[in-house]
């Protein structure tokens, strides 16, 4: 096996910048060059933008939930977001059209690119990777601030169109032409512009991230971690970069292309003829296409779907296999399937243009491809109930969380299966039924693994525990009111209820759902009960919550060989790794424990025979 | 972890959850829709079905609920098992073991080979519907021509071309004869939108600048209507429209009684035709 050497000058530069002078509290905290610190920016960041998320997914839920204004709970929630948003979005206790349409485009945007990605890409990437390779930092760390803070930046130029003229964009996260390309037919004008230039800046962020992660995991690996003993986290995160990086350049592309169709005129996506309430469009000449704009963001907005999942199996992974106190099952196995789900991932992009009017033969192609996607999506769940069998459970809350992944991610997936076979998508395309599906992934898959992870690594972030019992409270109101407001969306979708409509009582086939909406809406808000409660326990828990020990789970990964606080450049020593990181339960585990740390020595192992292994 | 205190007020947060909402339902749970009842989904999980190939779509959708079903009850079964089964024991270790290649094999089989059941038995479906070469030969073609927010209608007429002047021109209201196949050929004016009739189970997306068609053929005479389906502005959640199915005969007399009046003299305000056809092309 080959030895990686880690490249001695940035681990030594880094070593002195920690030990020789304390840094000023800027260079410490805010303009921070530390991953850890980084990796924590984005925690705070990103929480920060879930509650902003939240506080719109609310407002739709709100208006879902009794479209005709009326009763005691929806005149008491209007008032409340009046006093937050005020007369141009909510007039009096009336929930505005354009404030729908702003709120659920806007919940999209700030829940996909500034919640979810960032606790996945940015927090824990950044904190993970180093420490799980046994790194010193990341091989980048001037670009990886860079990153922090231009993602924070383009949050910042999000959250502006909210107070532009016109309001925030609200053409949906998709931001279909024409309606996203030609103001005069939605009424947004600053706030679509700024909606594409936040998401450009974005776009550079990430790609600034994923540079910096895979660099860092290719060469700056510690002696002996060989690519098929890294953790199962770092796989999903390398792989997750490259995608990424594949990705988001496609998405810039097509950003930048509707900026100039809306600023400079241009025709990208606007064709010859397009009526503008009932006269000819000026100012444009056509001769674009509006099924371009489609293509080039599901290029990269259906891998996106799983950089926002793969990280979280990876995370999910790590916390089975150490509460059930077993190796993972079937390690090969779960790398190949990272692999193959990220490969497949590129070329399953059609299937949410199915009733686009695309070539109905493309229809075919994408929907075996899709359908091929659900393989190693389901090795992946099996391999997760294989770790579980025979375990030995804690039920940490981590733990739960993790199981919560498992369980509903198992219903994502299979929910996928319904939209995937491209007849039945016909009808339930564009229903409550995908709204259902999509929230089963990201919010039962990714957000379920976000929470979990912050549990499991809080004690290494910040040297404390969290409260355990303020932690179940938390699982158990969460997983209750996610099912609540989430699997009734498939009855809404079978139904025919289509997604981004604010009022469905207009239609005779769906005005009998108002009940089961608002039973939805108030599970909502039990959701979001149950949120803040994590962010009590979270900054509760920061302050005073009890010391942690240095490896509070017993486990065997190199970040818990080091203790808090953790100095830049992270280990005194480079450590040695000597096994795969998931030996729970070895018969060959030192004396008394039923763990075996990647860094200790085997047995009879000595300086003199390093070479020799 | 299963302290009393836990328990206990995992109890209370349940019985909350389950109280809560049915206190706040009661309050707001009026009779409004009179004609429906909140639980209704429960007896039907599909809405009533009113084209021929509308019951192949559900007979699709069924057969993959009958083996998600089967997967779900496996995989959550398996879970909640393995949960109480293998919970922490004091002195009992946990298995060492890293995985089984037969099994990883196994379970990699069976949902590929579903999952190509299922790929081409969709296909024959979606081909039947979407395909174009498979669309009814001679079905009337009827021409919809969606803006924000209504749904602009137009026959051929009696001499089967558009933009004639014996054009039928209406406006959120589609008349059909029952059991007769028909053709619709759809283009967005501005933005675009989804022509979607729920118990046709049929959708379409209406874009600018490029011509799309769908066929159906509706077997009941009724009332049904059309939804827009994609996001197309602010009025986009009442832009409703209505399919009437109608007998042949009230077809006929339909179209007959729309039957624009004989050509004016082209004397009379030409510059206002030549305008109104502009617009719609």
């Amino acid at each position: 096996m080959s030895t990686i050497v880690l490249p001695k000058e940035i681990k030594t530069a880094h070593g002195e910048h920690a030990h020789h002078h304390e840094l000023s509290f800027w260079r410490k905290y805010i303009f921070s060059l530390d991953h850890k610190v980084i990796g924590i920016q984005f925690l705070f960041s990103s929480c920060f933008f879930l509650l902003v998320g939240g506080l719109l997914a609310l407002v739709v839920r709100l208006q879902l939930g009794w479209p005709d204004h009326q009763g005691w709970f929806y005149l008491m929630m209007a008032k409340f977001f009046h006093a937050i948003f005020g007369d141009k979005m909510i007039a009096g206790t009336i929930i505005l059209p354009e404030f729908y349409n702003a709120a659920f485009t806007m919940h999209a945007t700030f829940m996909i690119f500034f919640a979810v990605m960032p606790f996945l890409m940015g927090t824990f990437a950044n904190f993970l990777i180093p420490l799980q390779i046994g790194a010193g930092d990341m091989a980048f760390p001037k670009l990886n601030m860079a990153s922090f803070w231009v993602s924070l930046l383009s949050g910042a130029i999000m959250l502006c169109a909210f107070i532009v003229p016109g309001g925030a964009a609200g053409g949906g996260w998709t931001s279909y032409p024409t309606l996203s390309a030609i103001p005069e037919l939605s009424g947004v004008t600053w706030g679509q512009n700024l909606w594409l230039i936040s998401l450009l800046l974005s776009g550079v962020a990430s790609l600034m991230g994923a540079i910096n992660y895979i660099t860092t995991i290719v060469n700056m690996r510690a002696p002996g971690m060989s690519w098929l003993r890294m953790p199962l986290p770092v796989w999903a995160m390398f792989v997750t970069a490259i995608l990424l990086l594949l990705a988001v350049p496609v998405l810039a592309a097509a950003l930048v292309l509707l900026l100039f169709d809306r600023t400079l005129g241009t025709s990208f996506f606007i064709p010859h003829g397009v009526l503008v309430a009932g006269s000819p469009l000026t100012g444009h000449t056509g001769g674009g296409q509006v099924l371009l704009w489609q293509h080039l963001f599901w290029f990269f907005g259906h891998p996106e779907v799983y950089i926002m999942i793969l990280p979280a199996m990876g995370l999910t992974s790590e916390i089975l296999s150490v509460f059930a106190r077993k190796p993972i099952f079937g390690y090969k196995a779960m790398v190949l399937s990272i692999c193959g789900i990220a490969f497949l991932g590129f070329i399953v992009w059609g299937h949410h243009m199915f009733q686009s009017g695309m070539n109905p033969l493309l229809g075919t192609t994408f929907m075996i491809s899709t359908m091929a996607i659900a393989i190693p999506s389901a090795i992946k769940t099996f391999n997760w109930l294989g770790t579980l069998w025979g375990g030995n459970f804690k039920f940490t809350t981590a733990f739960l969380f993790a199981i919560g992944f498992v369980s509903m991610f198992a219903i994502g997936g299979l929910s996928g299966i319904f939209m995937a076979s491209s007849p039945v998508d016909i009808f339930i395309h564009d229903t409550y039924f995908i709204v259902g599906h999509i929230h089963y992934v990201l919010f039962g898959g990714s957000i379920m693994a976000i929470f979990g992870g912050i549990y499991y690594w809080f004690p290494k972030m910040f040297g404390r525990m969290m409260n355990e019992k303020i932690g179940k409270l938390h699982f158990w109101l969460l997983f209750l009111s996610f099912n609540g407001v989430f699997f009734p969306m498939h009855i809404l979708g079978v139904n025919g209820m289509m997604r981004r409509i604010y009022d469905y009582t207009q239609y005779e086939h769906l005005a009998h759902l108002q009940p089961l909406n608002a039973f939805m809406s108030v599970c909502a808000f039990i959701l979001g009960l149950s949120v803040l409660i994590f962010l009590f326990n979270l900054f509760y828990s920061i302050f005073r919550g009890p010391k942690a020990p240095v490896n509070p789970w017993n486990a065997n990964t190199l970040e818990w060989t080091v203790a808090y606080p953790i100095p830049h450049g992270n280990f005194a020593e480079m450590p040695h790794v000597f096994r795969g990181p998931y030996e729970y339960s070895a018969p060959d585990c030192p004396e008394g424990q039923d763990f075996y740390p990647q860094n200790v020595p085997p047995p009879g192992w000595g300086p003199t025979d390093s070479k020799a292994h | 972890m299963n302290s009393g205190i836990t328990r206990g007020l995992r109890r209370l947060f349940g019985a909350a959850l389950l109280t809560v909402p049915t206190v706040l339902l009661a309050q707001d749970v009026k009779p409004r829709y009179p004609n429906h009842h909140w639980y209704s989904w429960w007896m039907n999980i599909l809405p009533d079905t009113a084209s021929t190939y509308a019951p192949d779509v559900d007979g699709m959708f069924n057969l993959i609920l009958w083996i998600t079903l089967i997967v779900f009850v496996l995989v959550e079964g398996c879970l909640v098992y393995f949960l109480w089964k293998y919970r922490h024991k004091p002195g009992r270790k946990a298995v060492y073991y890293h995985g089984n290649n037969k099994l990883e094999i196994t379970w990699t089989t069976i949902p590929a080979l579903i999952l190509v059941f299922l790929a081409v038995f969709s296909n024959k479906i979606w081909s039947e519907i979407k395909s174009p070469d498979r669309f009814p030969k001679n079905a009337p073609v009827i021409r919809i021509m969606p803006r924000q927010f209504e749904w602009d209608i137009t026959y051929p007429g009696p001499d089967g071309k558009f933009d004639t002047p014996d054009d039928i021109n209406t406006i959120n209201n589609l008349y059909l004869a029952a059991n007769e196949p028909v053709q619709i050929k759809l283009q967005g004016q501005d933005v675009i939108h989804s022509f979607f009739v729920p118990e046709f189970r049929i959708k379409q997306d209406a874009v600018p600048g490029m011509p799309t068609a769908v066929w159906f053929n509706p077997t009941h005479t009724g009332e049904y209507d059309i939804a827009c389906a994609e996001l197309c502005g602010l009025g986009h959640y009442r832009m409703k429209g209505f399919v009437h199915i109608v007998s042949h005969d009230s077809l006929s007399r339909w179209m007959a009684s729309q039957a624009p009046p004989p050509p004016a003299p082209a004397a009379v305000a030409p510059a206002a035709d030549t305008a109104k056809k502009a617009e719609t092309k």
